[in-house]
């Protein structure tokens, strides 16, 4: 089963690799990561996306909190979080379908970041699924390159107590 | 010896055996302060942790932290191989119950303590391991004796620094030290660039550690406690293991207690040996692959099983399903990881084992359950004798020897890793806590030799005695000349069968007896080797004179090699198949009987691998 974990740190040197470290060494593969500080300069947010079955996440849940800088662990895979993640998709395109792929970009609220005589850049955010829609649709114009980040998660206000 | 004596009273003047130390408790220690250098901060710190002995190897990059060592009532014990040094420190670390502190170089001086922090890791031993580094500007170099420490002891520390800041190390050896003896303990390295020693600070030890990260659960939950307690009351054949956290957190006394009031018989690992008096009627022996039928037998049957600071390793369980199959389990350990990895429990408790132990008996002294009750009983195997070994085998009369002339109360045995280790957990009479120290979960040759040394160090009024086998004393025996140099006169009891004894062993058992790379034909003299080194020496090769060789061996003054000469084909006896752990399918234990199948001999196992 997918696992999103919002793993919230220590921002010190070394805690990545404690962290990552720690999840492939136990044998599980990390789908998607992104690391920045949070509100708070001295603590980074860690989100994960690894994949494992309950047992399995239970043990590298409570292995990650073994970890000195590792403050707290949350579950974010329920409907009731929040997923973001961000993808810039270079598109071939002439003067002629131009037009089309920013008719799509509109559609799916992407923006255009960069326009050349052969190539548009379009910068996309949404869920994972949105994400995808938008490559197929772009894929048919011919995609010269895709970057994309890590989820991006946060509980939603009403999972508030 | 004088200054060795101080050994004992060690970290922040802990008593030896004490429970967890406080979270943060205040340094007593008057401490240096005012401007000082990093290195000799370093040593300022280790002062103020009441650090009596550090064990290690010197080197370009660590030249001024020696230097301030210099000037240190500190006694430096200069090993012959960092990896011994740190086996020493951890020896000295498992006698004592404090923390054992390591100081050597950067790249392969620091490379070398590899093995050590793992063995150290894998037994939850507190220690704190110092490695010089080349200066923070060319780190990523490349530069000459430069190794990335930090990263290569990623997974096998409890937690490790890299010093960017002169002003951060009296904080970063406060929290060091504080990380490695509380919670569940573990290594904890700090890796020190040689310019980050050589800049000046302001020194003040601080008084607290903040680490708002790290809050280990000490206290178990009191629900919990309340639930354990009735499923023992309720329970018909509890059983207790009793594993290295009872050694840890100094529980002998509660665990005692639990047992006595309610009558529940005692199982223990190989890390927990010692924490039962000897002869004891609730004593049922070393349990898992080496163990005996009483407290194996005592595991499939049982129905319910209170796990005490153990991790249930797969040495202990065989195949996890076949483990207690019909037993409730209660499992307490300080570590949440290590509750349900290989067991789900239905009673997990998180805490020390001394506090949740204490709070057990409590409960039921409060329900007025009555006290002295009768163990339950396993029948016929309850008379049957411990080991099986042939009462004529030469293995189980050296044991059986070194074991009588023992004072329990006054030594401390080590050993190495291999039949010897297996057959010494079996025969070798403990009564304390921390005088039986074995490398348990690594299984590390070359780690029972430098240990003693660290444990005679610790006490050297104890006689320390480390059985060996001709291999694995073989990995360190250059800290033979670390033993003569601090005085360590500790006695090696080599049970020499020129062979890699328990592979050996498998190797007749699984592999058709094809002997590959097991039988060791160019052994040195071992008495010459010792003569060399300036230690007493005797090779034995007859049944009738071991008893008086092994007289000599203990009264002599100095350190001792006994090379006693042991037939090939003894084996361990018993021995349960193991349990899917290195082994093929085909050897996977997937029954409830044969799991706890102690009545297997080695022929019947060697029947089986011809047929397949």
């Amino acid at each position: 089963m997918r696992h999103v974990m919002s793993i919230l740190v220590q921002n010190e040197p070394g805690v990545l690799s404690r962290v990552t470290g720690l999840i492939s060494r136990r044998g599980f593969n990390i789908d998607s990561l992104s690391v920045a500080p949070t509100e708070d300069s001295s603590k980074s947010r860690i989100t994960a996306v690894v994949r494992a079955d309950a047992v399995a996440y239970e043990q590298i849940t409570k292995q990650l909190n073994k970890l000195v800088p590792v403050h707290k662990i949350n579950d974010l895979t329920d409907a009731e979080a929040i997923e973001r993640e961000l993808v810039l998709f270079k598109v071939g395109a002439d003067s002629e379908k131009r037009g089309e792929i920013i008719e799509i970009a509109n559609v799916f609220r992407a923006k255009v970041v960069d326009v050349g005589g052969r190539s548009i850049t379009i910068e996309a955010t949404g869920t994972a699924s949105k994400l995808v829609a938008m490559e197929e649709l772009l894929r048919a114009y011919g995609i010269k390159e895709i970057t994309r980040t890590g989820v991006a998660a946060m509980g939603r206000s009403s999972k508030e107590s | 010896m004088d200054d060795d004596r101080r050994a004992v009273h060690t970290g922040n003047g802990k008593a030896q055996g004490a429970a967890q130390p406080k979270a943060a408790a205040a340094i007593s220690l008057k401490t240096r302060s005012g401007i000082m250098n990093g290195a000799q901060a370093v040593v300022a710190s280790l002062e103020a942790e009441g650090v009596s002995h550090v064990f290690g190897y010197p080197g370009g990059q660590v030249v001024r932290i020696f230097d301030a060592l210099y000037d240190s009532p500190i006694k430096f014990i200069l090993a012959r191989h960092e990896q011994g040094a740190v086996h020493e420190a951890d020896g000295f670390a498992r006698a004592t119950g404090t923390v054992g502190v390591v100081l050597v170089t950067s790249g392969p001086g620091a490379t070398n303590t590899v093995t050590g922090i793992a063995t150290a890791y894998m037994d939850s031993i507190p220690l704190v391991v110092v490695t010089g580094q080349v200066p923070l500007g060319v780190i990523g170099t490349d530069s000459f004796q430069e190794s990335d420490i930090f990263g290569i002891t990623l997974p096998i520390v409890k937690h490790s620094y890299l010093v960017r800041d002169v002003q951060d190390i009296p904080r970063i050896m406060r929290e060091a030290f504080h990380i490695a003896q509380t919670g569940r303990p573990g290594p904890v390295l700090i890796d020190v660039p040689s310019d980050i020693a050589a800049a000046s600070l302001e020194f003040a030890y601080p008084e607290t550690v903040q680490i708002p990260s790290y809050k280990p659960t000490v206290k178990g939950n009191q629900k919990q406690i309340r639930k354990a307690a009735g499923c023992i009351a309720r329970a018909r054949r509890p059983l207790i293991i009793a594993g290295g956290g009872i050694v840890t957190s100094g529980a002998q006394g509660e665990l005692l207690e639990l047992a006595e009031s309610m009558g529940i018989p005692v199982a223990t690992t190989l890390m927990g040996k010692g924490c039962m008096p000897i002869g004891h009627p609730l004593d049922w022996g070393l349990v898992g692959m080496h163990g005996g039928h009483r407290a194996n037998e005592a595991v499939a049957e049982c129905d319910l099983l209170i796990a005490i600071g153990t991790r249930l390793c797969d040495r202990v369980t065989g195949h996890p399903d076949a483990f207690a199959p019909s037993a409730e389990l209660v499992h307490i350990d300080i570590d949440p990881a290590e509750i349900g990895k290989i067991k789900t429990a239905d009673v997990p408790i998180v805490g020390d084992a001394r506090t949740v132990l204490a709070g057990i008996v409590a409960h039921i002294r409060r329900q007025g359950v009555e006290h002295g009750m009768q163990p339950w009983s396993l029948g016929d195997s309850d008379n049957e004798p411990f080991t099986e070994v042939a009462q004529d085998a030469l293995s189980r009369k050296v044991m059986e020897e070194i074991s009588g002339m023992l004072d329990p109360d006054a030594s401390i045995v080590t050993t190495e890793v291999g039949q010897h280790q297996m057959w010494a957990a079996q025969s070798i009479a403990r009564s304390k806590p921390r005088t039986f120290i074995t490398s348990g979960g690594s299984g590390t040759m070359g780690f029972g030799f430098p240990a003693a040394i660290g444990a005679k160090i610790a006490h050297p009024e104890c006689q320390v005695v480390c059985i060996a086998g001709d291999g694995s004393f073989q990995m360190n025996q250059q800290e033979m000349a670390t033993a003569v140099s601090c005085g360590a006169a500790v006695k090696v009891i080599i049970m020499d069968n020129a062979c890699l004894g328990m592979v050996h062993q498998w190797q007749s058992l699984y592999c058709n007896g094809r002997y590959a790379a097991t039988e060791l034909t160019c052994n040195p003299d071992f008495v010459q080797l010792a003569h060399a080194y300036g230690w007493d020496a005797e090779r034995v090769d007859s049944a009738d004179r071991v008893h008086e060789a092994v007289a000599r061996a203990l009264s002599c003054e100095g350190p001792y090699v006994l090379d006693i000469v042991i037939p090939r084909e003894e084996e361990v006896l018993p021995s349960t198949l193991p349990g899917g752990i290195g082994m093929d399918s085909m050897d996977f234990v997937s029954s409830a009987s044969a799991a706890v199948d102690t009545q297997r001999t080695g022929e019947a196992a060697r029947e089986e691998g011809e047929s397949k």
